[in-house]
């Protein structure tokens, strides 16, 4: 086994390109690239929650609870270190989409509330911020949607022949990705909509 | 490794399930038959002329209905299938109706993200689009939106748009005169200096005329070294052909059909129902 994998090694220091060395190589720049973009689209949407809390407050400051949790979401999805070494850890991963998932439905919790309040709806303010997290939440799911193809090239390319046995001399490691029950749920961005029908 | 192939046979079916993007025929697609030949024909100029004028490709399709994806993630296809914008400025944008779901988005790419941003294009489409829609005015609606969209890039600094001729048809439009250069100069100069000497400095010559009208270091040499040799080795007659190869085009706008420049999207812009 052990000359096996030093004949391997020579080959492939002859011919890295050809055991898919560079090819795990842009792979991997690729889900990094993908990722950080996941994360530039959370990061914008934490940076709209406090004015968006804040017009809340201005028309329904009665709504103590929803407007509690918000902020609290926000400032659990913002203490956990989103680096792109993230990614390489499958335990800090589903703690950070968990995080961003509670902020997530704390907001649409939010958003249905203002329903109520037909003076915050009418609140040019509030609508601008409106629209601004729901292209937000939309960009989260391309972005999302993105990183889930980036992951899927890579994760083939470190299983498959003969890429595998330099990403296993290398220490390329199939990456984590979202869960599809969950992306299901969130790539719809969220709508407060009465008006339409239940499909 | 199984879940693995039952996901990709998951994604498999639901891409099969897709709504195809239709391909680009031009800047205005009205699949629902609302739109006369002459609104459209009146939106295309609309939207050419503006292209023209801030380079920034704008289209709008009219399609029934999106289902079973929802408009944004239908108008994120379509955007990406297009590549509506320059490369690299990424300013493009789509206008999509959905005419059956009652829904309408307005898709931006990245470079425009800053003028027409989410809550300017959720704005054009509540307070001008939605209204007019509402009354059964699709043409209004999309004409006026339209306008509202350009009137808000208008105010974006974006780079000029490359002049038709050069963008039109790259280095095709400056041939003709590097051939004339090459011949006038070329046999002139050989006679003077002699045939290699001659054909150096023609070469040069039309070398740095290339670079200077294309801009493109490399078409300039490719140029250069065509009328060295021809210089070089040219007697009488220029009958040839003279530098048939070249096929570079700048702009994403040519002759009579319409096609992306290369601009990418990122799920940017608003959606709206009425």
């Amino acid at each position: 086994m052990r000359g096996f994998g030093l004949a391997i090694a020579a080959l492939c220091t002859l011919l890295l390109s050809g055991c898919g060395y560079n090819e795990l190589q842009r792979r991997d720049e690729q889900v990094k690239a993908a990722w950080a973009e996941v994360l530039n689209q959370y990061q914008r949407r934490a940076d709209l929650v406090p004015n968006l809390v804040n017009t809340v407050k201005g028309y329904a400051a009665q709504e103590q609870q929803v407007l509690r949790q918000v902020t609290e979401a926000r400032a659990r999805a913002g203490s956990i270190q989103a680096t792109p070494e993230l990614v390489d850890n499958p335990e800090a991963f589903a703690k950070f989409q968990a995080a961003q998932a509670e902020l997530t439905s704390a907001l649409s919790r939010l958003l249905a509330v203002a329903e109520n309040y037909p003076q915050l709806k009418s609140d040019a303010l509030f609508r601008d911020l409106q629209a601004q997290l729901e292209g937000t939440e939309n960009r989260i799911a391309v972005a999302r949607n993105r990183y889930i193809k980036a992951v899927e090239e890579y994760n083939v390319t470190v299983r498959s022949f003969p890429s595998n046995l330099t990403a296993m001399m290398f220490g390329f490691k199939p990456k984590p990705t979202f869960t599809v029950e969950n992306e299901k749920e969130l790539a719809k961005p969220p709508r407060v909509d009465f008006e339409r029908k239940a499909k | 490794m199984i879940r693995g192939l039952f996901l990709a046979l998951l994604f498999s079916a639901a891409v099969w399930a897709q709504l195809s993007v239709p391909p680009l025929t031009a800047r205005v697609i009205d699949q629902t038959a609302t739109l006369t030949s002459e609104q459209r024909a009146e939106l295309e100029r609309k939207l050419r002329e503006f292209e023209l004028r801030k380079g920034s490709q704008i289209a709008v399709l009219m399609v029934p209905s999106t289902a079973p994806e929802t408009v944004e993630q239908y108008a994120l296809r379509v955007a990406e299938e297009w590549k509506l914008g320059r490369k690299g400025i990424d300013d493009g944008a789509l206008l999509l109706i959905a005419k059956n779901d009652r829904a309408v988005r307005i898709e931006v790419g990245y470079g425009l993200e800053g003028a027409l941003n989410d809550a300017a294009a959720s704005r054009i489409i509540r307070e001008i689009i939605v209204p007019r829609f509402r009354e059964g005015d699709f043409f209004g609606g999309i004409s006026a939106g339209v306008d509202a969209m350009m009137r808000v890039i208008q105010g974006e600094p974006l780079p000029e748009p490359k002049r038709p001729a050069i963008a039109d048809g790259g280095i095709g439009q400056v041939i003709p005169v590097l051939l004339i250069l090459a011949l006038v100069a070329g046999s002139l100069l050989r006679a003077i200096l002699g045939r290699f000497l001659g054909g150096i400095v023609t070469g040069a010559l039309v070398g740095a005329l290339a670079w200077l009208l294309v801009g493109v270091l490399a078409v300039a040499l490719i140029a250069a070294v065509i009328a060295f040799i021809f210089t070089l080795f040219g007697g009488g007659g220029y009958g040839g052909r003279y530098g048939g190869g070249f096929s570079g085009r700048g702009g994403g706008f040519s002759g009579g059909g319409f096609r992306g420049g290369g601009g990418s999207f990122g799920g940017g812009g608003a959606s709206g129902r009425w």
